[in-house]
């Protein structure tokens, strides 16, 4: 049995294992020793998770890109995050606009929906435009040169938009109907947070059911299995991968304006830790698995707003916010290490086709 | 629409023309004159932009009246789109939401014309005449076209740095007269350009008609001769290398410095990604380990250890070569596209850890750790740019000269075996596990030995220094010189990191340029500036079978 199992684990495992373990070792200590301090009350904790879960909604909204687009290109898009940027902050010239009008003040549910309207409809430009003049011409390329392609595609996209609309924050205007708080029984919600989950809520539904129920949904599944049965069976190859990066592209519009909302500004480096978190988030719910995304998100972002109070404060850490990018990534790595299959996912980190 | 090429390449090159003007490069440019008073490098832009999509209809129509009928329509459609972008400025104020459309941009491209019309008129005029040139440039015999275009480039090249040059040739008594009539106020002078111009084609002409017969002729030299050629070339241009800073002086010097510690970078990711094949994202992550390990055992600042560089650097390329390992073991067994997020991530976390307050009492938070002392060498200190290039020069050479060696070895093979595809060589008795971490090893070794020489060039380290546009540009730097080749990451720095350094005003675009670049590279020459042979032969190899394909072929033809 021993004679066995030293023979079936390398040194390589057990630095792996040895890492995994000290990482939880310290994760269960710290929170222990933050619960057993009682530094936070309750109410507190209910605020992070609020936090979280809004934070965590948008990054299910930008993974069910990555994911989506992964599952038919086994690509990762990596300038899914510019997608992501320029929604939000072309729709910031509209929202000024019905700001300094005042349609803002009077219409606040309009003026919504048309800084919606105008967000996805950027990104989605983008994302097709992305496609069909950057990852086209690289189908069945080595795999290292359509990656290389969209790092690149992201940081043209990045100083194009800077170049367009200058280098500096802008402040997104602040809705007035969206301002205070809301009491739902024991919990004090503030409304934008509401707006903010309610929207990716109902997002992830009408996406998911678009994808389950519609023909092109159907489609689009069937090429993500096997483009040349996909073919085969009369089903546009190109036009399903077109409208992938459509769905991507209008879901990363809907969530910047979410994250615009959330965070009152917009820049034209916004979409890159976003665009990682979701990223790390697609890989936690399982990489092509459209669930797993949202779960991901979700989880992901519950994550980060309380790890750093729960974990980092009881291990004694001063300003524990300010690495709590680095909690993602420590999360990422342990998800890699444990469970490259993501949550739901079936076993695609390791190399395949 | 694809009956008039002319028609649809009008239409996508007017866009790009009316996004280069509106994101401001244009107008940017414009500080530079290249022939005095005539043209200016922002209008050679324009106009380059233009001929080049101008060809590409012609040359698809294999020139002739067609060929040359679109040329000119496209050509026509792409300055009326800017045109109309003129006109709508006189309407709307664009300025409101496109930060850099600016009056002087319109200025510029009226072709500083008070009338608008007269403006407008020159502008098509000028549509119509690069769509010509085009054309007629699809037309001319092969020799011509390349003269010509060799002769061009150098006269804009020559235009453009002429605030580095110029200086150069004025200290050296006969120069300084070629100098005078070169230049004049902010350009090249008219005769100067001319000059230049009727110059360099006829050395191109010269080349291209009896290059091939010089080269026949060294071929065929007797070996003891031919050796003797080879040494006296070394010799050459290891004396070139040893006076270059004090021929092109402090500012230059220091450009050079930046692009040999790129060089050493390069040429550490190149063993990664070039040789073995795995994308990684975090290289910065070994630049700042090696400068924070410097830092912390010699600077008096924090005091721990007040050692001197040469007892330092050793710990810090072996801090280095042990994060690369570090980094490397988790994600062994993930595919290209993971370990690039893997590492992006590991990269952001180092960062993320320095700048950190937790851990400011050893590191220095945001503030950095400064007074870093200054390499010395029995008794000699390296102190300027000019003193610090030999340090870099020394460090360049030993890691080229390191990462030739292993390039052939038997270690080197390994890499390549699992960069083609790791399960062939691991059925070919390739130990995939130990091959990737000694590629990880080595090459964060590498760029460790860079960090360490740049704290010290730099006197203090701070975390912003290391962010993820540097592993970006050291990505941009191999890929453009060609993965894998040595000689390409040279050719790659100087091209991606030296001209910016020149060209200051380019500095704003440059990570714009550089995706630009990385997309088009991808598209049209995957194997980049100066590939490797077998890569080379590799990425084509069907295109001698079946005529036209494109790079992506190959890999097709694999799968």
């Amino acid at each position: 049995m021993l004679q066995r199992l030293k023979e079936r684990t390398s040194a390589t495992d057990v630095i792996m294992w040895l890492l995994g373990g000290a990482l939880v070792t310290l994760i269960i200590w710290g929170s222990t020793v933050t619960l057993i301090k009682g530094t936070y009350s309750t109410r507190h904790w209910l605020d992070f998770i609020i936090f979280g879960l809004a934070q965590g909604s948008i990054y299910a909204l930008i993974a069910m890109g990555y994911t989506m687009v992964y599952g038919v290109l086994r690509m990762i898009n990596f300038a899914h995050s510019e997608v992501f940027m320029s929604g939000p902050y072309t729709a910031y010239f509209f929202a000024a606009y019905f700001y300094q009008s005042g349609l803002l003040e009077t219409h606040p549910a309009i003026s919504l929906i048309l800084i919606f309207i105008v967000s996805m409809a950027t990104s989605t430009l983008i994302a097709v435009l992305l496609e069909r003049i950057a990852y086209r011409p690289l189908r069945g390329a080595p795999r290292l040169v359509p990656l290389i392609t969209a790092i690149g595609a992201s940081f043209f996209l990045q100083y194009m938009f800077r170049g367009f609309y200058g280098s500096g924050f802008q402040a997104y205007p602040v809705i007035k109907a969206l301002e205070g708080p809301m009491v739902l029984g024991p919990i004090h919600i503030l409304k934008f947070q509401a707006l903010v989950i309610a929207a990716a809520a109902f997002l992830m539904v009408a996406l998911y059911q678009f994808v389950q129920r519609t023909k092109i949904g159907k489609a689009i599944r069937s090429v993500s299995e096997d483009k040349e049965a996909s073919a085969l069976m009369g089903i546009d190859v190109d036009r399903m991968i077109t409208m992938t990066f459509v769905i991507g592209g209008a879901a990363a519009g809907a969530a910047g304006v979410l994250y615009a909302l959330m965070f009152k500004q917009v820049h034209f480096f916004m979409g890159f830790i976003p665009g990682i978190k979701a990223f790390t988030a697609a890989v936690l719910g399982g990489i092509g698995n459209i669930p797993g995304a949202m779960l991901g998100g979700i989880f992901l972002g519950l994550v980060e707003s309380i790890g750093p109070s729960l974990i980092l404060d009881g291990l004694g850490i001063v300003a524990p916010y300010q690495l709590k990018d680095a909690i993602a990534f420590t999360l990422l790595v342990l998800i890699l290490i444990f469970r490259p299959t993501g949550i739901l996912g079936e076993r695609l980190a390791v190399k395949k086709a | 629409m694809n009956r008039f090429p002319g028609i649809k390449y009008g239409l996508i090159g007017g866009v790009c023309l009316v996004i280069l003007s509106i994101i401001g490069m244009v107008e940017a440019f414009n500080q530079r004159e290249i022939v005095s008073e005539v043209i200016s490098m922002g209008q050679a832009l324009l106009l380059t932009a233009a001929a080049f999509i101008a060809y590409l209809p012609a040359a698809r129509a294999g020139g002739g009246t067609r060929g040359l009928a679109a040329s000119v329509s496209s050509g026509l459609i792409m300055m009326a789109m800017l045109a109309l972008l003129v006109l709508l400025s006189t309407v709307v104020n664009l300025r409101q939401v496109f930060i850099n459309a600016s009056p002087g941009l319109f200025q510029i491209l009226k072709f500083q014309q008070e009338d608008l019309w007269v403006g407008i008129g020159l502008l098509l005029l000028a549509g119509g005449l690069t769509g010509l040139t085009a054309g007629l440039l699809v037309m001319t015999p092969d020799l011509l076209r390349r003269v010509v275009i060799a002769a061009l480039t150098t006269v804009v090249m020559v235009g453009t740095l002429q605030d580095t040059i110029s200086p150069i040739f004025a200290e050296w008594g006969p120069l300084a007269d070629i100098n005078d009539l070169l230049y004049e106020g902010n350009g090249l002078s008219i005769p100067g350009a001319l000059g230049l111009f009727i110059a360099v084609a006829a050395a191109a002409a010269a080349w291209i008609l009896k290059g091939q017969a010089i080269k026949g002729r060294v071929q065929s030299l007797p070996p003891v001769s031919r050796r003797r050629l080879n040494m006296a070339l070394v010799l050459l241009g290891g004396f070139v290398l040893l006076v270059l800073p004090h021929i092109l002086g402090l500012f230059l010097s220091e450009v050079l410095t930046i692009i040999g510690l790129y060089i050493m970078l390069g040429l550490g990711l190149n063993i990664i990604i070039g040789f073995s094949g795995m994308l990684d994202l975090g290289h910065v992550a070994y630049f700042a380990i090696g400068s924070y390990t410097i830092a912390i055992l010699t600077s008096p600042e924090l005091g721990f250890f007040n050692w001197n560089f040469w007892q330092a650097l050793p710990v810090a390329i072996a801090a280095g070569a042990v994060t690369g390992v570090l980094i490397c073991t988790p994600v062994l067994k993930m595919r290209g596209d993971y370990l690039a997020i893997a590492t992006l991530g590991f990269g952001e976390i180092i960062r993320l850890f320095v700048l950190s307050d937790f851990l400011r009492p050893w590191l220095g938070g945001a503030q950095g750790i400064g007074k870093i002392p200054k390499v010395e060498l029995f008794g000699f200190e390296f102190g300027t740019p000019q003193q610090v290039y030999y340090l870099i020069l020394a460090g360049c050479l030993l890691i080229g000269f390191i990462a030739w060696r292993l390039r052939d070895s038997r270690l080197g093979r390994s890499w390549m075996a699992v960069r083609e595809d790791e399960d062939v060589a691991q059925a070919m008795g390739i130990n995939l596990v130990s091959t990737k971490l000694k590629a990880f090893a080595v090459g964060a070794g590498f760029s460790a030995l860079s960090g360490a020489i740049f704290a010290t060039k730099l006197g203090s380290v701070y975390p912003h220094s290391f962010n993820i546009m540097i592993s970006i540009n050291i990505l941009c730097v191999i890929i453009v010189g060609g993965i894998g080749s040595i000689p390409g990451v040279v050719v790659g720095a100087a091209a991606l990191v030296g001209l910016p350094e020149l060209l200051r005003e380019f500095a704003e675009y440059r990570l714009l340029v550089y995706g630009a670049v990385l997309v088009a590279m991808m598209l049209l020459k995957p194997e980049g500036l100066w590939p490797e042979v077998t890569h080379k032969r590799e990425l084509h190899e069907s295109e001698n079978d079946s005529g036209e394909t494109t790079a992506a072929e190959p890999a097709r033809n694999k799968a």
